[in-house]
Order: structure tokens, then C-alpha cells, then sequence
């Protein structure tokens, strides 16, 4: 099932120049990435901030002194539409990045939109959501639950928007042509952000929004 | 699937790639999805003494698949993996800890 294939160095310039119209990054002793490296050490720490945020959701999600509970504000079918969404843009963000590494830029650059477009729909479905909290009486500083919930999520969706925002900056790069360095290993950075974001986002559909409080 | 190994001269530049098909990562979502339907309907299921463990099992699993798959960190050199998987790991000790410290666990 497997094929290997080693590339000789005839296969790049010593220039650093490469066959995706630009030039490699800087690589490590090890011969890796430095870029790549940068990102994974990224989101290695970003572990970091969504424990905390998620620690302290924990912590205080049965502390409602006044306004609704978890149970009577979750929409859990709603959210699971959404969730479903979010899944399906990391199917079309690895297809992108699939297409980046054929060199297909037509359907990388397709991809790219395609996930920023499923990407806006969670965040559509998450305004409504805070929308639909909010008149419900939930606030943010209507309770300590309330206020850790909306840090939690907020802190997400904004990943998301940043993520949506490389995603069309890299589909408006690469239309101009634009790309510094290898364009396959840009597109795998961005997916590699872009997966993290899904994959913070089960963790928190699970404890959140599953798990009674 | 396919793989592919780049070396680049006297740098010893080693890229570790894996190709597969787009069907391959339209399978493993499909398969993402089912379980997200299976913790969906668990979740409203009346089951006390398995409700947490089979909705923590469902979740870590759908977490590595995308982690090793889609990010491709099975495929990719073991250092990246060190990077994340420690900073993970680092987390889930100083939360754990942290949540023991506020007696969350005995509640």
C-alpha cells in the first residue's frame, strides 16, 4: 500500500528555489522546518491556554447564583449541526492541503474557500447561539457559569475567525502568486492551525455542552 | 498510500511525507462524523456508572484520529509529535492538579 520515494537534491536547487514557484524556508539542524516546527511548539502552548480555560469552565459551570443553568440554555442539536460543520472543514482543509502537495492549485485555492465558508457557519451558529443565550437573560457577567462559558467559547471563536482570515489570505496570496517559499508546506500550516481549532472544539463538546453540569 | 522521504544535500533535509488518496481522508471523516452521532445520542442516554467513561473514550478517540490523520503526526518526524503531545500532556498535569487543588474531583 505504502510507495517511498527519496528525492535527490537534483530534484531541488541549492538556491533553495523549488518547484512550487518559491524558495524553502529556513531548516533545522535536523533538517526540519523551521516553520513547521515554530507552529507545532505553537500549538504545543496552545494546549496550555485552552487547559485553562477549559479548567476553569469545569470549576465553575455548577455556580449559577442567578440567570439560566447549562441545562436550560444548551440547544444540543444545534450544536451539534455545528460541531458536524466544524468536522467537515477539517475534511476540506486536509483536502486542500492534499492538493497543495499534487501542486492542483485550482482545487487547493477551492478547498481553502470551502472551509473558510464551513468555517463562517460555525461562527454564524455560534453568534446566534450567544445571541439566543443573551435574551434568554444570559449574560456575561450574569454568573460565574455564564462568564467562564463565554470566555471558553468567545476564546474559540476567535481562533476560528483568525483561522478564516489566514485561510482567505492564503487563497488571495496565492492567487497573486504571492507565496514566499514552498506553497504546499504554507497550506499544511494553515491546516495545521485550522485542525487544532477542531480538535479544541471536541474537547470542548464533549465537557461542555455533552456533560450535564 | 504513498510516502515519500526529501533529502536535500549535505543538510541531510528529511521530509516525511505520506500521500494517500482523498477518498482515504473522506472515509476517516465519515468515520469522525458516526462517532460525533454515537456521543450525540450517548449523551441522552440514562446510564450513570458508563455515561462519562464512554463519552471520554469517544472524544480522546475522535482528538487522536484527527491528531494523527489529518494533522499527520503518525506520518511526520517524532519531534513534532514531542512538541505537542508534551505541551498536551504538560497541561492535562497542571489542570489535573489544579482542579485536585480546588477538590473538584471529590465534590
Amino acid at each position: 500500500m505504502a510507495d517511498t520515494a527519496i528525492h535527490a537534491p537534483a530534484d531541488h536547487g541549492h538556491d533553495g528555489l523549488d518547484d512550487h514557484g518559491g524558495g524553502h524556508g529556513h531548516h533545522t539542524s535536523l533538517g526540519l522546518s523551521n516553520n513547521k516546527l515554530a507552529m507545532w511548539l505553537f500549538l504545543g502552548s496552545e494546549c496550555l491556554l485552552f487547559g485553562g480555560l477549559i479548567s476553569t469552565y469545569m470549576l465553575y459551570r455548577g455556580r449559577v447564583a442567578k440567570g439560566p443553568t447549562p441545562d436550560q440554555v444548551y440547544d444540543i442539536p444545534f450544536t451539534s449541526v455545528s460541531s458536524f460543520v466544524l468536522l467537515m472543514s477539517s475534511l476540506t482543509m486536509v483536502l486542500a492541503v492534499t492538493s497543495a502537495k499534487r501542486r492542483d492549485e485550482r482545487n487547493t485555492r477551492l478547498w481553502l474557500v470551502v472551509t473558510a465558508l464551513l468555517g463562517a457557519t460555525f461562527v454564524g451558529g455560534q453568534v446566534y447561539e450567544f445571541t439566543a443565550f443573551y435574551r434568554e437573560g444570559m449574560g456575561f457577567t450574569t454568573s460565574l457559569f455564564s462568564s467562564s462559558f463565554f470566555t471558553l467559547t468567545g476564546f474559540h471563536g476567535v481562533h476560528v475567525t483568525v483561522g478564516i482570515i489566514m485561510l482567505m489570505a492564503l487563497n488571495g496570496i496565492m492567487g497573486r502568486n504571492r507565496v514566499v517559499g514552498d506553497k504546499a508546506e504554507v497550506v499544511e500550516l494553515v491546516g495545521l492551525y485550522w485542525h487544532f481549532v477542531d480538535i479544541i472544539w471536541i474537547i470542548i463538546f464533549t465537557l461542555v455542552y455533552l456533560i450535564p453540569a | 498510500m504513498d510516502s515519500a522521504v526529501e533529502t536535500h544535500g549535505e543538510h541531510e533535509e528529511v521530509h516525511y511525507e505520506e500521500h494517500h488518496s482523498d477518498l482515504y481522508y473522506v472515509k476517516i471523516a465519515l468515520f469522525l462524523a458516526a462517532i460525533t452521532g454515537a456521543e450525540v445520542v450517548w449523551s441522552y442516554q440514562n446510564v450513570p456508572a458508563l455515561f462519562l467513561p464512554v463519552l471520554f473514550v469517544m472524544m480522546a478517540v475522535k482528538f487522536v484520529v484527527v491528531v494523527l490523520f489529518f494533522m499527520h503526526l503518525r506520518f511526520d518526524h517524532k519531534l513534532f509529535s514531542f512538541l505537542f503531545w508534551s505541551g498536551l500532556v504538560l497541561a492535562l498535569g497542571v489542570y489535573i492538579a489544579t482542579l485536585s487543588t480546588m477538590k473538584f474531583f471529590t465534590k
